[in-house]
Formats: structure tokens, C-alpha cells, sequence
């Protein structure tokens, strides 16, 4: 703990911590470019010098020194003053000018930067140096002119995606960032290169001009994309969410959002439900809300009615659904939509109990049948970190390909009883041995042989617990806690031949299995459940709705409105209570308010932010049988929901990042 | 330099040059540079390798080489690197060609020293042999490139022909090297000036004079 004086303050700092670290400790901003604190450091900028003494005469670069005792940082000197101005100096030489049609500006670095820092006037008068454009993608836009050589997207490409392929081409001022032969960044983290940019090099292709930053109004939200619950901030003009950005949270994304969670913005605009259907004569035909309950109505199924609750909606839209078909007598909920069934009377036994930041510190992990980079791409960076401090990685189901160093032993989940000499050594050598369980695994019966697993290996011990099972569904969680799991999963359903089945936005559902049954489709895209459904009642998209939601470690979290639903549309819970009256039926809440209360009644730990509880694991049974060939879920990760799908941009990606299309461009 | 890029990836090229491999001889010499590192440390004999692509290549093709993509991917999977990363270190050092030479490449100094003894002449006297900056002749023999500081400053002015250095040039000497390179005879490398060895003083020592034909102890002098 050495201890340093900043401008004159006396400070203990951390051992090993830089000078930049003290400086930021002891309150004082410090200009920088290059320096990023998950990435290493490159020391490449020169922004962020100061004056230390002991040392030589002249300013240093504060994020590549060590802090060591007894140093004497100054921030506020003459010196540093006119070294700060220089090197702004030297970085504006080849920067152009052109702040006004630039997108980064508003938010940029080195705009505030040269602001604060800057002499304010330059003295260069030669040539700016140009550079080529270098193609990156459908997501990625550049504007190299623009570069300041930071190299942060080339470390994160390299540390964090774990994909070399950004790298620094040619040398000094003709330095050049670029993938190889301009290919494509096919990384599903790519795009956190845009938001690490400190300049406007690297901006988003489909935001490319829609909007400046002070326009936008900023609502704190979750990622529905996967079962991780990004944090992410919504940025909306007028009645559009315009774009997706990641919000700091180091317990779940760090500060990194999947593409898949940043580009599906644009599908929130297309292919919308904006006004009710009803289907006559085998086809659908607009509606007014009046003429779709009196339909609804009319087929009064009392408890013949089921619910399917999609992988999109939040838990407030769950439980108004749930006092729906109670009060009408059915307890027939499910959210599984593919079918699978396993046994979810023990939460813990589903949950992803290390959670998403402990993961990082185990040492021997399992990986039973899944594509984590398909079904949680945040999850793999955290693995990878894992791997770099020395964690062993296995894998039982098909190969993919991994961004660390990690051994595939088969494709038979079977193996999960044999498995072979070298992985029960690792795993009994382990201090934190984990475990996790993807879809593909679930749907072989692999959630009793885990929890034999758990047990054979002592998984759970003091400070530990490494029994995980990754959900791909952000309502997964909210949906088990709130009752959405039949024991014999939507087979249940489909035997007990309901009158009525409720869809809240179930797109994946084979809903051919539902065909005597009137299908209300309470959903907010155009996509597979509304081609099968009888009603179609319009509701409302994540990002117009207040909803709770809770990731596959069980962390509850709250997401808010940024804009209304379009047209006719209304928030799920809503429908749903105008329903109940339209069954004459009482489901307890007039307001959203009184909704969440009750809720919260029913499960209180939906109602406190944070990790859920859930008790301690169940012993394994004492037979466990799981066996088959592993099949991954999802075919493509680009288009794995309704809102993805819509989304034109997410479809050039999948066409052309997974299917290899080229996708020429007309001369402008 | 600021010109350079990689020649483009083009069908042609990967039809002359996709099925790149080590001779029998270089892949030993690769074998031996890669095991100078520790395992798992292979990716640090890039350079080595890189260079003895291009000389490989020089020697398929009769000129001084250069580093066909598709080499360089050959290099990147023989030390299982990504081929980005290889593509820095070729584009960073300007001695790795990254598109086509000549039998000759004419490396011609033209930093400040070389220049005050009179490298404009030098230049001039090449580009009067048909030579232009950046570019081949016409018969494939000579490239020209200007060039950076190469530490020849004692004997300027000076160019570099493929591995060898030509010091203390005038237009004449040049030229008679150039003519002697182009009838395929080896000039005498090194200074051109008779009666030089390396870069001592011409016309003979200045200084430490007691030396020259002995050691000399000069402390009890000082």
C-alpha cells in the first residue's frame, strides 16, 4: 500500500495500482485516450501525463507508471498544463475538422477533451493526412481520417473478444486500422468497439446520421436478448428508440452489450402489431379492440385455457396473465415453448448459481451442451477471462468455436457418466469447479446426471457454488418463479386440449399442436405465433413497457418505458386486465401499480432488486438417465426472436456474417 | 513508404501462390528458427520466418522476393498465429516487400547526411538508367526505393542492393555498379573508394595515430 501525494494530498493507493489510478483516487481528472480500464495498457497516446518526482525532469505517462511510495504526482503544474496542450496539439495535426458531420460528436473524447485541455488554436498549416476507408461490416462504420491510433479496438478484439482480427497495419503516421483484407468483424461483441472508440473512426452503421446525442432521451432498460440481462440505456426521439447502449454494471455486462441486444433496435419499428386482427374465414382481418373481446368473449373457455408465456415478456405481463387464467379456474401456464420439461420445482437446480462474475474465478468448468457464444456471447467473454487465470474448459456436445483453449469430449450427453480420467482429475483437483447446463442438455434429460455431478465433485462448499444451467430466454427465470413450468412442460398443454390458449408473444411454439384450440396472440411483432392465431391483440414491445426482469443467475431487475407502443397497441397488462372483464372474471389490480404490489405478494423476491434466493440445491436423484446425440438451439444467433427478425440490420448480419452473402452496394 | 500496400488479393495470386511450402532446406532452417523460442512461444520467430519466405520466394522467382498474402498465411499457420498479426510485422518493417521487386532492389539513402554528400546525384543517376521511385523496369531487373537512414553516414553516400551495401558513391560508381549488376557480375561491395577498407578516415588516420599499427597505451599522455 504505497503512499503517494497528489497535488499536494497524502493518499494511500492499492499495491499495484498506476499513477493514473492515484491521480483518479485522490479526485483528479486525467485526460486519456488509449487508457481503458478493462483493457491493457498500451500507453500509446501521451494524453494523460503528469509530473512525478523522483524521476526524470520531464512529464510522464501516468497509466504506465506504478505508483510507488513516496512519490510526489502533480496535476496541476505549468509543465503538465503546456504537456497536455501539446500533445492535443500533435493529435489535432492529422484530426480533421469535421465535428459537424461527424457522429461521434457530442460524445466524443477528443472533442471534450481538446475543449478542456487544448491550446485552443493550431499552428499547422501543412497537409492532414487521409486515410483510405476500411470496411468492417454491416454494424461497424468507419471513417479512418479520423483515427488517433489509441489501438483500443485492436486490444479489445484481441483481449476480450478473444478474435484477432482488428489489427495496426503499416507504422508511424501511416498507421492504419483494419481487419485483415477488410473482412468483415464477425465477432458477436464486435460493436463495443463503437462505444470504445474515443474518437469518431469507429461509428454504428445503421445510426449512422439518425440523430445527435443531446436529442436523445435516455432510459435505463434491460437487454432481452438473451437470459443475461444486460443493463442497457435506450436512447429515444420522439415516439422512436433510436439506439442501444450498454450500461455499466459489473455483476452482469461489464460495460459490453452482444450485437444482437444493440442492433435489434431497428426491429422495434418494423413488422409491428399496431391494431387487433381477428381471423375469418381462415384469414385475418383488421379489428377494433371492441370487435376482438367481443370474439374473445364469445368463446367463453372458463378454465379451458392455457397459457404460453414468450421469451420476451417481462413478469408483470406473467403474472397478469397467470391471475387471468386463475380466476378462470386454470393453473396451465408454461414458458418452455419448445417443449422442454425438466423439472423446475427447485429453482436453484435452474438458476446459474456461480454467478456471471464468479464464474471468472473457477478453475475447472464443464460445459454440457451449449454454444455459449450463440446463447450468451457475455457469458463467453467472462469464460475467457476464466481460462486466461488458468481455468480448465470442457465441453460435451457439438464442436464450436471457442475464443480460449478448451477440450470437446463428445457429442453424447451420456458422457456426462463416464466421463474420461483427465476431466475427473481436473475437476477433483479444483478449488471451484463448475458446471454449466445449456438447452441442448436440458433437452436430454442432463439436469439430474448435472446435479449427480454436483454432488460426485462437491460443487457446492464453503464460498461456492458451481452449479449453473444458462437459459436462453429473458423471461425464463421470472416465468419459473412465477409458476410457468408444467412437469411435463408444454406437452402438458397441448394433452389437456384447452378451449382457449393464451400467447404472450410465444413465437417459437409449434403452434400446429394447438389446432382446435382458439389461439389469442397477445404479442408486438408480426411473427410466427401471429400467423397461427386466431385474435391477435397488439401489446407493447420491451421498450415501452415498465417490467421486471430476472437473468439466469436470478437477478431481478427493473427496466422502464422510453416510448409508447405504436397505433392501437397497449402494454400487455392492460389486455389482459380489459380481458377479465370481458370474461366478467376478477383478477385483483386496477393499476400497474396495484399489479406489481400483488406480485410482489405472491413472490416477494421479484419485488427486491439483486440476486434472487432460492435455497439450497436438491440432492440428485439417486438414478439419472440422459442420453442422445447434443443439438445446439439456436440455428442462428442473429434471428433467435421476433424482434431480431424484424430487424433489417440483424438480417443483413445474418445473411451476410452466417450465410456468406455478399451484399453489393449501389454507387451513390 | 507512405505507398506501400500489400499487393490485392486477387485469384491470380492465389493460383501462383496458394500452394506456397518450405523447401526441403528452408523447412529445416524453419524448424531450427522456430525451436530458438520456448514452446508455445513460436509466434516469436515471425520475423525469422518471414524473412525466409521472401527469400524463398526471391529465389523461385529470380528476384530479391517479397511476401505474397498467401505466404503469409502460410507463415501464420505454420506458428498458428492469426494472419493479422503477421500482417503487421510485414507492414511495419519496410524491409519485408509486400508487393513485387525486381532482380535488384536499389535501396537508395536519401537521409540528410547522404543527402548533403550528394545523394540527389545518386538518385538522378539511377532514374537515368530508367529507374522510377516505387517502380520495376521494364526488364524486371532493378527496383528503386528511397529510403530512410540506413547508418552508412561515415561513407555516404550509399544505396543498398538486396543484402549488400555500396558506400561512398559517386553518379560514375553508380553506374558502373548498376552495369556490372545488370551484365550479372558482383561488384565489389562496401566502399568505393580506392583505397578504403571500411569507414576509417580517408586519407589516412587523423587521430590515435600511434595506433594504427599497434596498441598503444595513451593514459600517461592525457
Amino acid at each position: 500500500m504505497p503512499k503517494v501525494k497528489v497535488d499536494g494530498v497524502e493518499l494511500e493507493v492499492p499495491a499495484g495500482a498506476t499513477v493514473l489510478q492515484a491521480c483518479e483516487l485522490a479526485g483528479k481528472e486525467i485526460p486519456r485516450f488509449c487508457y481503458h480500464e478493462r483493457l491493457s495498457i498500451a500507453g500509446n497516446c501521451r494524453m494523460c501525463l503528469v509530473e512525478v518526482k523522483p524521476g526524470p525532469p520531464k512529464p510522464q505517462a501516468s497509466c504506465a507508471l506504478p505508483a510507488s511510495e513516496g512519490q510526489e504526482i502533480r496535476t496541476d503544474s505549468e509543465m503538465v498544463k503546456k504537456a497536455r496542450e501539446g500533445v492535443m496539439e500533435f493529435l489535432l495535426i492529422n484530426h480533421p475538422l469535421d465535428c459537424p458531420i461527424c457522429d461521434q460528436g457530442g460524445e466524443c473524447d477528443l472533442q471534450d477533451q481538446s475543449v478542456a485541455y487544448g491550446r485552443g488554436g493550431s499552428r499547422y498549416h501543412e497537409h492532414k493526412r487521409a486515410v483510405t476507408e476500411k470496411y468492417m461490416g454491416p454494424l461497424i462504420k468507419t471513417t479512418m481520417t479520423r483515427c488517433i491510433h489509441c489501438t483500443r479496438c485492436v486490444r479489445f478484439s484481441e483481449e476480450i473478444a478473444g478474435v484477432d482480427e482488428i489489427g495496426a497495419l503499416y507504422r508511424g503516421e501511416t498507421m492504419q486500422i483494419s481487419t485483415y483484407l477488410e473482412k468483415a468483424a464477425k465477432h458477436e461483441l464486435s460493436a463495443n468497439v463503437i462505444d470504445l472508440c474515443p474518437v469518431g473512426a469507429l461509428t454504428s452503421k445503421p445510426y449512422a446520421f439518425e440523430a445527435r446525442p443531446w436529442e436523445l432521451k435516455k432510459t435505463l432498460s434491460i437487454d432481452v436478448s438473451d437470459a443475461i440481462g444486460a443493463n442497457i440505456r435506450l436512447d429515444s426521439r420522439g415516439r422512436e428508440v433510436l439506439r442501444i447502449l450498454p450500461r455499466v454494471n459489473d455483476d452482469v455486462n461489464e460495460e459490453w452489450l452482444a450485437d444482437r441486444g444493440r442492433f435489434m433496435v431497428d426491429g422495434l419499428t418494423r413488422r409491428r402489431l399496431d391494431r387487433p386482427w381477428l381471423r375469418r374465414d381462415g384469414k385475418l382481418v383488421a379489428a377494433t379492440w371492441a370487435e376482438a373481446f367481443a370474439a374473445v368473449a364469445s368463446i367463453n373457455p372458463s378454465a379451458s385455457v392455457a397459457v404460453v408465456a414468450g421469451d420476451l415478456v417481462d413478469c408483470e405481463t406473467m403474472f397478469a396473465a397467470k391471475q387471468l387464467a386463475g380466476a378462470l379456474g386454470s393453473s396451465l401456464l408454461e414458458g418452455r415453448q419448445t417443449g422442454l420439461a425438466y423439472t423446475a420445482s427447485n429453482l436453484a437446480a435452474v438458476a446459474f448459481n456461480s454467478t456471471l462474475g464468479g464464474i471468472e474465478e473457477s478453475d475447472a468448468i464443464l460445459i454440457v451442451g451449449s454454444q455459449i457464444r450463440d446463447e450468451a456471447p457475455l457469458l463467453n467473454a467472462r469464460l475467457r477471462k476464466a481460462v486466461k487465470r488458468g481455468a480448465k474448459v470442457f465441453v460435451i456436445g457439438p464442436v464450436w468455436d471457442t475464443t480460449y483453449p478448451a477440450t470437446f469430449l463428445g457429442e453424447d450427453a451420456s458422457l456426462l457418466f463416464n466421463l474420461p480420467a483427465d476431466v475427473t482429475e481436473a475437476f477433483g483437483a479444483a478449488a471451484k469447479p463448475a458446471i454449466i447446463i445449456g438447452g441442448g442438455a436440458l433437452a436430454k434429460g442432463a439436469l439430474e446426471a448435472g446435479l449427480g455431478f454436483a454432488e460426485r465433485f462437491n460443487l457446492v462448499r464453503e464460498g461456492w457454488n458451481g452449479f449453473n444451467v444458462l437459459h436462453m430466454a429473458a423471461s425464463r427465470m421470472g416465468g419459473l418463479m412465477l409458476g410457468y413450468a408444467q412437469p411435463g412442460g408444454l406437452a402438458d398443454l397441448v394433452a389437456a386440449k384447452p378451449r382457449m390458449v393464451i400467447s404472450l408473444g410465444a413465437d417459437e411454439v409449434d403452434w400446429t399442436k394447438f389446432a382446435d384450440s382458439m389461439i389469442v396472440h397477445i404479442g408486438h411483432h408480426g411473427d410466427k405465433a401471429a400467423h397461427a392465431a386466431d385474435v391477435i391483440l397488439p401489446a407493447a414491445a420491451f421498450s415501452e413497457k415498465d417490467g421486471t426482469y430476472v437473468n439466469t443467475e436470478g437477478r431481478v431487475q427493473f427496466a422502464e418505458r422510453a416510448v409508447f407502443a405504436p397505433g392501437e397497441a397497449r402494454e400487455d397488462w392492460t389486455i389482459l386486465r380489459a380481458l377479465a372483464d370481458a370474461f366478467g372474471v376478477n383478477v385483483g389490480f386496477d393499476s400497474f401499480e396495484q399489479l406489481r404490489a400483488a406480485m410482489i405478494a405472491q413472490v416477494p423476491a421479484l419485488g427486491q432488486e439483486g440476486l434472487a434466493y432460492y435455497g439450497a440445491l436438491p440432492a440428485a436423484p439417486a438414478t439419472a438417465d440422459c442420453a442422445g446425440t447434443i443439438g445446439y438451439p439456436i440455428k442462428d444467433p442473429y434471428l433467435n426472436n421476433a424482434i431480431g427478425r424484424a430487424s433489417p440490420t440483424l438480417q443483413r448480419c445474418s445473411a451476410e456474417l452466417l450465410h456468406g452473402e455478399l451484399q453489393a452496394e449501389a454507387a451513390e | 513508404m507512405a505507398d506501400r500496400h500489400p499487393e490485392p488479393d486477387s485469384p491470380e495470386l492465389r493460383a501462383r501462390w496458394g500452394n506456397f511450402a518450405w523447401t526441403e532446406a528452408n523447412a529445416a532452417k524453419a524448424r531450427e528458427i522456430v525451436a530458438r523460442y520456448p514452446a508455445g512461444r513460436q509466434r516469436s520467430a515471425v520475423m525469422p520466418l518471414l524473412d525466409l519466405a521472401q527469400r524463398q520466394v526471391g529465389a523461385e522467382e529470380n528476384t530479391q522476393g517479397w511476401l505474397p498474402l498467401p505466404v503469409m498465411e502460410y507463415v501464420a499457420t505454420q506458428l498458428d498465429m492469426p494472419i493479422i498479426r503477421v500482417l503487421e510485422v510485414a507492414t511495419f518493417y519496410t524491409m519485408y516487400n509486400i508487393a513485387p521487386v525486381g532482380r535488384f532492389h536499389v535501396q537508395v539513402c536519401g537521409t540528410t547526411p547522404c543527402m548533403l554528400r550528394g545523394s540527389d546525384d545518386i538518385l538522378a543517376a539511377c532514374k537515368a538508367k530508367g529507374m522510377k521511385k516505387g517502380h520495376t523496369t521494364a526488364d524486371g531487373l532493378f527496383t528503386l526505393t528511397e529510403v530512410e537512414c540506413m547508418g552508412n553516414c561515415a561513407s555516404a553516400p550509399m544505396v543498398q542492393i538486396n543484402d549488400d551495401n555500396y558506400e561512398d558513391l559517386t553518379a560514375e560508381r553508380i553506374e558502373h555498379i548498376l552495369d556490372e549488376l545488370a551484365a550479372g557480375r558482383q561488384p565489389k561491395t562496401g566502399t568505393q573508394e580506392p583505397g578504403r577498407h571500411t569507414v576509417e578516415p580517408v586519407g589516412g588516420p587523423t587521430s590515435l595515430t600511434a595506433m594504427v599499427s599497434e596498441n598503444h597505451d595513451y593514459r600517461g599522455e592525457w
